[in-house]
């Protein structure tokens, strides 16, 4: 295609303003000075563009040219893509390390997908059948447990003409469609889309099934559906990132999509240093096999890091159209909108809320809700999910800033850090009085058929004792612990166990990192065995509070997060010395009596 | 040829508009003659067809609309370096200060540098003792490590810097850090304390400062950290060294970049500050670390001043969300006269987990920090109970959890300013603290440590840790 020219005539920062770009189009993707520095046209005001360029602009000035490319922000769609790492327009950051250096020069051009690499591709389709967009037409084993199904693109439907079996690069011609006008069309296996659109679907359905994450204080009380979306808003060093790289590493999603956005530069170097090593243990094979990395640190150009988190959100649509779960993890979300900020403000916007611009709250609101459990394109009935967890980090900690409040008013799920609790090293830092989970009625029937009919009562329970301890706290800050009654005793000393012995899970422990449902389930179970046999106990007058807690067998309920998954019968075993030891607490002085 | 202009049509606060201007880039370097012949320098802000704002770094007093000549130098700001910049002393826009004779340059290096790649970097893992307790076994510094103190107006943060600078060592490796140095609007007095401090210990050999005194032009700061940065970069990248980056005050510093955004009549964000605060700290602080392939490192350590200790305000804060932990100095603490006066619990290390342990520190290292930071968090508890309640009030556990974190500021966290406590002897003051606490309260400790590190002869053995033992 002729490239059109332009001129620029005004740089500041990462806006530049060109004049005679004739034929451009909105969120066109031009190519600025002799650099050809990529940007994207984000105002047009009859023949001047207003350009966000993803690259530092220094060194450019008026009257050098700016080319148009006629085609929008786009993401390259196609096997490679898991395993990689990319920055926010999605160039390969491992190729550019190889062929650059260590530092990111400007006007760097690199494929997002490599076309030299060869995939084995198996048709699953045969010639002479009908196929309609979203049908696999073959599958590449993409990595050990990632199969990447290449799918009709979207917009296309017809008769095969011709797919063939074998070893292909990305853009080398495997199957040919004829569509009903009789045009032949060439499919190849890589695919590309814009960004900012959203990747049909047949329909959108509610959640069902929760996200497991094996964080016990998120699955057991503020359980995320898959499909769902969940925020984690909280003041640095409340542990965020820990939770977020938590959650990409235990969660049951077939494909991880991790966008590093605005972040530190190390934060991403431990992912992809830590995840190859980690197995994964729903599949067995090491974690980086299912990953997906976006990494916009926050030294990288500010508009890259605008756009970064459109480029996972499609690369999260494109692997569920094949029919997985998809979980993408967004941290920050907060650089991203300030990141909207800034360029908002060298547009000379309006302002709303402390700055941001007025569309703050619809951008927030329509990147969440590209999430969801769906029925994608496909002649078949399937179903997948994208389930999308935003870490927010307000200023100062004040949640009543605007990226906090519209993320709130979208999201379904809150986890709510408090430092307080980070600063006891109580972790993950969730407060349990504040978060909530708006999908615990859809995923009751889930709880109850597949962990234990139970289970939700426990929770119900658990919580409860947290909220007495809550108010029972308020009393003793008045007027002492003498104040309460032996029962609110226990009442206090259970929630420290359920605060201590289940809720605080160490994430740099072997065994306590991950715990299954069966044994949170078991976990919870033992701690309020022990509440329901030492409230009767109390009871009698003579069993005092520090006989309870002096129970040997508190110290088993306490390590009771160390016992590995396979041996869960141990619980069992415990269960029976609760009922012994507080049994012989009440023999013991009966005897005595009599 | 460089053509001359006598354009300028504005002078606001430290900017200048120039007209008519052809061919003139953003970010590019300016030279202004003023009527007498001084000559300053500045940066092109905003540049239009026939239009720039320039900003200059040596305050725009003195500038006359009609006769002032302005040079636009047709290159960005870059600084000469050179391995003779090590034992030197320069202003903050890199002029020398010492009466050395000027460098010359090996090369010339863009001080504004370009984005490490992500991809490029390697983990920092490398344990640094820095000699203080409360550092090393709480809030483990770590090699490439981006470590911020956070103080207030009248702490001793520069002491604590400089004991660091001169106590770091790396484990097993005898190799120690040279510093590079930048000063932005701090006092004579504290500036001279760091140059003396570093002759003192011979250290200035191996160190480079920049120094931009609180009187010297307030612009100038905001390129003072760059040239600091970037010598950094050369010397830990291109010649292996292992450099330990200091900057002081930050908040200075952040000021300097409000007034220029106040001055373009930029929205402001939270207390004026400009939206942008958070990625220009960020292109500043994440020059540290470590690069595959390399040998140097940069571990920066920047010291910012919070208004009124407040932890919220908008620098400390938004540093805090960039840098890998904060050391947090405490007011309370320093009245009390402990020295150093860190804050553990609200203190963090991001990047502690992977520089202790097992080989790098000690097997206990991990148990023991968390030991040490959930007992003092309950003990700070007790206590605040004790406020309102009396201490009467107190159960007999909240009253040992009391005793402990009097010990524990008393003996733990405080030490003397050339005290250089190794890592075992730290950790076995922490044991020792321990001890006043029940062999029960100790959940966070693996029985295996505990049996073999806690001092036996103080506490003994109670019933229930022998049943325990027995069933296992």
């Amino acid at each position: 295609m002729q490239e059109n020219t332009g001129k620029i005539v005004k740089v500041s920062g990462p806006v530049v303003i060109a004049e005679n770009l004739l034929g451009a189009k909105m969120y066109d993707v031009v190519r600025v000075s002799e650099n050809r520095l990529v940007g994207e046209i984000i105002e047009l005001d009859r023949d001047r563009a207003t350009i966000q360029v993803y690259e530092e602009t220094s060194g450019i000035g008026p009257g050098e040219p700016v080319y148009t490319t006629g085609l929008p922000l786009s993401v390259e769609l196609g096997p490679g893509l898991v395993r990689s790492i990319y920055d926010g327009i999605q160039r390969p950051l491992d190729v550019i390390f190889q062929d650059e250096g260590a530092f990111i020069s400007r006007g760097v051009e690199a494929n997002s997908l490599n076309r030299t690499t060869k995939w084995d591709f198996k048709p699953l389709r045969k010639a002479g059948e009908q196929v309609i967009p979203g049908d696999h037409l073959g599958v590449v084993q993409e990595t050990s447990i990632v199969s990447h199904y290449i799918m009709v693109p979207i917009g296309m439907a017809g008769v095969i003409e011709s797919i063939v079996e074998g070893s292909f690069t990305v853009n080398e011609t495997i199957a040919r469609i004829k569509d009903k006008n009789g045009v032949v069309h060439e499919i190849q296996m890589m695919q590309k889309w814009p960004v900012r659109k959203i990747r049909p679907y047949k329909e959108k359905l509610p959640p069902v099934e929760p996200l497991i994450t094996g964080q016990r204080v998120i699955d057991t009380f503020f359980t995320i559906a898959k499909g769902g979306t969940a925020c984690i808003p909280g003041p640095f060093g409340s542990g965020k990132t820990v939770v977020q790289h938590q959650l990409s590493k235990w969660c049951n999603a077939e494909i991880i999509v991790f966008i590093g956005c605005g972040e530190r530069g190390n934060e991403m170097t431990d992912v992809l240093l830590e995840f190859p090593e980690l197995i994964d243990p729903n599949t067995g094979k090491p974690l980086m096999e299912r990953t997906v990395l976006i990494a916009n640190t926050s030294n990288m150009p500010v508009a890259a890091r605008e756009a970064s988190v459109y480029t996972g959100i499609t690369i999260a649509e494109y692997y569920r159209d094949m029919g997985y779960n998809v979980a993408l993890m967004a941290d920050s979300t907060s650089r991203w909108a300030e990141a909207m900020r800034e360029i908002s403000s060298r547009l000379e916007e309006m302002p709303g809320e402390e700055g941001y611009p007025a569309y703050l709250g619809t951008r927030i609101a329509s990147f969440y809700e590209r999430s969801g459990r769906v029925k994608v394109l496909s002649s078949q009935e399937q179903e997948a999910t994208v389930s999308v967890i935003g870490a927010v980090s307000p200023p100062g900690g004040d949640l009543s800033e605007p990226v906090t409040q519209n993320t709130l008013r979208t999201v379904q799920v809150y986890w709510s850090l408090q430092d307080k609790l980070a600063y006891a090293r109580h972790f993950p830092a969730i407060d349990w009085l504040k978060s909530y989970s708006l999908y615990r009625d859809q995923l009751t029937d889930y709880f109850q058929e597949e962990i234990n009919k139970d289970f939700i009562n426990s929770t119900t329970a658990a919580m409860g004792i947290l909220q007495e301890e809550s108010e029972l706290e308020e009393t003793v800050r008045l007027v002492g612990i003498e104040a309460l009654s032996k029962r609110e005793r226990l009442t206090l000393d259970t929630a420290r166990s359920i605060r201590e012995d289940f809720l605080h899970q160490n994430a740099f422990d072997e065994i306590d990192t991950y715990t299954s449902m069966k044994k949170q389930h078991l976990m919870l179970d033992l701690i309020l065995f022990f509440h329901k046999l030492a409230q009767s106990a109390i009871q009698e007058e003579y069993i005092t509070n520090e006989q309870l807690t002096k129970l040997s067998v508190k110290n088993l309920i306490a390590r009771a997060k160390f016992i590995p998954e396979e041996k869960l019968d141990e619980f069992k075993i415990i269960k029976e010395q609760i009922k012994e030891q507080i049994g012989s607490l009440i023999a013991k002085k009966l005897g005595k009596d009599e | 040829m460089i053509k001359e202009y006598s354009t300028i049509t504005e002078v606001n606060g430290p900017l200048i508009v120039v007209n008519k201007i052809t061919n003139v880039k953003y970010d590019e370097l300016v030279e202004i003659e003023l009527s007498d012949g001084e000559r300053r320098r500045g940066q092109v802000l905003e540049v239009s067809e026939d239009r720039a704002i320039v900003q200059m770094f040596e305050g725009t007093s003195g500038i006359d609309i009609s006769n002032t000549k302005v040079r636009f130098l047709g290159k960005v700001i870059e600084i000469p370096v050179s391995l003779d910049m090590l034992g030197r002393i320069f202003d903050g826009s890199g002029r020398p200060i010492d009466q050395g004779p000027k460098i010359i340059a090996e090369k010339r290096l863009d001080i504004n540098g370009n984005p490490l790649n992500p991809y490029a970097r390697d983990y920092p893992n490398d344990f640094i003792q820095t000699g203080i307790s409360s550092i090393d076994v709480l809030n483990t510094l770590v090699r490439g490590q981006k470590l911020p103190i956070f103080s207030g107006a009248g702490l001793p943060h520069s002491k604590v810097a400089s004991q660091i600078a001169r106590q770091a060592r790396v484990l097993g490796k005898e190799e120690s850090f040279s510093v590079v140095f930048a000063a932005m609007g701090i006092t004579f007095e504290e500036a001279n304390f760091f140059i003396n401090d570093f002759r003192r210990t011979g250290a200035i050999e191996k160190s480079v400062m920049y120094i931009n005194l609180a009187n010297d032009p307030a612009v100038e700061r905001i390129i003072t950290p760059r040239m600091a940065l970037t010598t950094a970069e050369y010397l830990a990248f291109e010649r292996d060294m292992h450099i330990l980056v200091i900057l002081t005050d930050m908040t200075n510093y952040c000021e300097a970049l409000r007034e220029v955004s106040a001055a373009r009549k930029e929205v402001p964000g939270r207390r004026g500050y400009p939206g942008y605060l958070y990625t220009d700290l960020a292109t500043l602080y994440e020059r540290a670390g470590r690069i595959k392939g390399k040998k140097g490192s940069i571990t920066l350590m920047p010291i910012l001043s919070m208004p009124e200790d407040d932890k919220t305000h908008p620098i400390p804060d938004l540093t805090g969300y960039i840098t890998e932990g904060q050391i947090i100095l405490a007011r309370e603490l320093h009245l009390k006269g402990i020295y150093p006066p860190i804050n553990v619990l609200p203190s963090l290390s991001r990047l502690k987990d992977k520089g202790i342990g097992e080989n790098k520190t000690r097997e206990d290292h991990a148990n023991v920090m968390n030991q040490l930071f959930a007992s003092y968090a309950r003990g700070k508890e007790s206590k605040e109970l004790a406020t309102i309640l009396g201490e009467a009030a107190l159960t007999e556990e909240d009253k040992k959890y009391v005793e402990f974190s009097d010990k524990f500021e008393e003996v733990f966290v405080q030490q003397g300013e050339d005290e250089n406590r190794d890592i075992a002897r730290s950790l076995t003051i922490g044991w020792q603290t321990l001890t006043i606490l029940s062999i029960n309260e100790l959940k966070r400790i693996k029985d295996e440590y505990i049996e073999k590190y806690l001092p036996k002869s103080t506490i003994p053995p109670t019933a229930n840790e022998n049943e325990i033992k027995e069933k296992e």
